[in-house]
């Protein structure tokens, strides 16, 4: 954690980000030399090049991009470096890959302290870790205060695809079985119920976190794993009515079999809010092989990020693009996209 | 999730929808009054469950969608102010007015914000003194006591910059409206439970007598629905037209004394528009003259800005109940929640959201997973559905 650490620029000096960090001259190289090159040290990254030079690896790649907005910038269970980390290398898991490299660019608004630019660092540090990726090279621009929201945050990463897995939306088969590797909702409720200053009895904890290892324990049990999806913005639902549309298949929920955390169900009563449209950061879809369904789960069950996984639906041949819902009381109802933004209503 | 899950139970919905089937005898036109309900009935999916003689129509209870297209006029005249902060509940921010909504006047420098209490509005005024802060003050008798309580603290506390722009409603002048017109098919009424929570049910104890409907003070779980429905099907098999309460674990027949007190001190009852219907007489509220100060209407002069509703729109007839969503040539295709053209479109608890989210106007069961889609009732089809998730609005990535 952040104790074996301390900030290295001198506080008394520059307690807080000023232009000059993003101008290139003295005082870029030195937040460069003194705080993000030790943080990230490895082989590939080497100060002031303009890039780096990766190992040929042979097999195939994926690739991909995320920029990270969040406000506020710290939240129960992460902040936005964690968040940066995790949310890339879950997009290169689930691709199939496994990530390898990341990029790490830093919009940062003049005034920031250094303190929380030091925080963010390390969290990215400490989640490359986790995740077992590299943070190969990077960029910092500084823009005026009022011109940004602290720090935003673009990474980019390249993983290596997973031999024998082969997802994508050209897979998906009616009576594909429909497994959610986590709770659903946690992180946007977590943000939500901060910036609203909601208070519960226990605190909603961001479930941002690296899924990777979930993917191989897929890929590794040697199951047929047709799609991968990270429910993040637009949430569950989102994600389920984008492969419907996209494959021209439809799914069937049952929302008595989906993991939705209690506290996350309150919050949602309260605002209004439905939890299927609320973003994840540590949690995915995983669409099997009919009949795999109950291993996959098991095989998921079986490391501590997967203990509340559940098997949630399937795809079938009718109402393609649509996905369907059975409700708790034995009615049905359509689950729509989300149109716009999640108002919260007047009562 | 305890206090929910209880009303929310699958054998006990069974159990109550049998009995609906056997007390049934005649086809019956039944009105849920709020848009709460009309959401818990379509996302549960209720209203497909219920036996064939029960025809459901909505009713006009979604505050967001019968404030008149003049006061959302207004409010964006109001927000585009330099000077003025403009607070507003979440799901006014998307209704369109005129020309725009405050979301766009948002997206154009206007400091537009939303808040879940009122008073939150009150203490914005307190930390901005060189600000003038406008709150949005819309609903029915369930936001009105928030609302006067807000008044009146910025009263005490001797606030010169807070402002409420009004549109309050009250529920009984519509449903009596609706009951008394000449076209009206609703035979029963399902009254909102929370409304009533705050004033109590006498009001409709005389609607009742005089045009001779029963109406159930309901509930918003699916179980108290289907237990609305149960007392209210009852009644008309019956033939009686009493009032009666299915949400007894809110609602006294007399309300909540310290809300109606807070109301009746700092609103009056006044004529009101609604919007897709029209004037009823004593159908609104206004701050009474001894706050006049607080009234943003009166302060700003807001008069004379002309406003126009898109044409094409049904929203009066849906908001009577008298043709469902799906019946509006503008139903997902020039009217959609991306781009709505009226109210119902808008919010939460309107009445053609819950159509086009829950799709009931392609009202095929999917009992069958094959895709022989069975049509229960048969209903145009819009084409070109879309797809377009256009702004997550949270920044939680």
């Amino acid at each position: 954690m952040m104790t074996e650490f301390t900030c290295p620029i001198p506080l008394a000096e520059y307690p807080r980000v000023l232009l000059a960090h993003g101008g290139g001259g003295r005082l870029t190289q030195h937040l460069i030399e003194k705080m993000l090159y030790p943080s990230f040290e490895n082989p590939l990254l080497v100060p002031l090049h303009d890039g780096a030079v990766l190992p040929p690896d042979g097999g195939r790649l994926a690739f991909t991009t995320d920029s990270y907005v969040v406000q506020p910038l710290f939240f129960p269970g992460g902040d936005i470096g964690r968040l940066s980390v995790h949310g890339t290398a879950n997009d290169l898991a689930m691709c199939g890959a496994r990530p390898l490299f990341i990029s790490c660019g830093l919009i940062l608004e003049e005034g920031l302290p250094m303190e929380d630019l030091w925080r963010v660092i390390v969290s990215i540090r400490e989640a490359a870790a986790e995740a077992g990726v590299q943070v190969v090279t990077g960029d910092t621009k500084v823009v005026d205060k009022g011109k940004g929201d602290g720090v935003f945050i673009n990474t980019s990463g390249i993983g290596a695809l997973l031999p024998g897995l082969d997802v994508g939306p050209h897979r998906l088969r009616p009576g594909d079985e429909i497994v959610v590797s986590g709770p659903i909702g946690l992180h946007g409720i977590a943000i939500m119920a901060l910036r609203e200053g909601i208070d519960l009895e226990t605190e909603i904890r961001s479930d941002t976190a690296s899924v990777y290892p979930l993917v191989e324990a897929l890929a590794t049990a040697g199951l047929d794993v047709h799609m991968l999806r990270d429910p993040t913005r637009g949430g569950v639902s989102s994600a389920l009515n984008e492969m419907a549309k996209r494959s021209g298949v439809g799914v069937v929920l049952d929302e008595e079999a989906l993991p939705i955390p209690a506290e996350v169900e309150a919050v949602c009563e309260i605002l209004g809010l439905d939890p299927l449209y609320v973003a994840n950061e540590g949690n995915f879809l995983a669409l099997v092989a009919e009949g795999q369904g109950t291993r996959a789960l098991e095989t998921i069950r079986r490391h501590p990020l997967g203990a509340r996984a559940a098997l949630v639906g399937r795809v079938t041949a009718g109402h393609p693009g649509v996905v369907v819902m059975r409700t708790k009381i034995g009615g049905q109802r359509v689950v729509d996209m989300m149109s716009g933004e999640q108002l919260p209503r007047i009562c | 999730m305890k206090y929910l899950d209880e009303y929310r139970d699958a054998p006990a919905a069974e159990k109550l929808l049998r009995q609906i089937k056997t007390v049934v005898g005649r086809p019956w036109v039944i009105m849920e009054v709020c848009g709460s309900q009309t959401h818990t009935l379509l996302r549960y999916g209720i209203d497909q469950m219920l036996p064939e003689e029960i025809t459901l129509v909505h009713g006009p209870g979604c505050p967001v969608c019968v404030t008149p297209v003049e006061a959302i006029d207004q409010a964006v005249a109001l927000a585009g102010r330099p000077d003025v902060i403009f607070v507003s509940y979440g799901d006014m921010l998307r209704v369109p007015g005129t020309e725009k909504d405050l979301l766009s006047v948002k997206a154009e420098g206007g400091d537009v914000r939303m808040v879940y209490s009122p008073l939150d509005a009150v203490r914005l005024a307190r930390e901005n003194p060189g600000r003038k802060v406008i709150f949005f003050a819309i609903g029915f008798e369930t936001t009105a006591p928030a609302n006067a309580m807000a008044v009146s603290l910025a009263h005490r506390q001797g606030l010169d910059n807070f402002f409420v722009l009004t549109s309050h409603v009250l529920v009984p002048p519509a449903v009596d409206l609706i009951a008394a017109s000449p076209d009206n098919q609703v035979q029963g009424f399902l009254a909102p439970g929370h409304v009533c929570t705050v004033t109590g049910y006498r009001e409709y104890e005389t609607i009742a007598r005089e045009r001779r409907v029963p109406i159930v003070v309901t509930g918003f779980e699916p179980l108290d629905l289907l237990q609305g429905i149960l007392m209210l099907v009852t009644q008309l098999e019956e033939g009686r037209h009493e009032v009666e309460n299915q949400y007894t674990r809110s609602v006294r027949r007399k309300g909540n004394r310290r809300a109606q007190a807070i109301m009746t001190e700092v609103f009056e009852v006044v004529d009101h528009k609604w919007r897709g219907i029209g004037l009823i007489p004593r159908s609104g509220l206004r701050l009474r003259e001894a706050y006049a100060r607080f009234d943003a209407a009166r302060v700003f002069g807001l008069q004379g800005i002309a406003c126009q509703e898109a044409e094409v729109c049904i929203s009066g007839l849906v908001l009577q109940g008298v043709k469902k969503p799906p019946e509006c040539p503008a139903f997902g295709t020039d009217c959609t929640p991306e781009h709505p053209l009226g109210a119902p479109m808008v919010s939460s608890e309107g009445a053609c959201a819950a159509y086009h989210a829950y799709r009931r106007q392609e009202t095929t069961d999917f009992q069958n997973d094959e895709g022989r889609a069975s049509a229960r009732q048969s209903r145009r089809q819009p084409e070109g559905w879309p797809s377009v998730v256009k702004d997550a609005g949270e920044r939680v990535g």
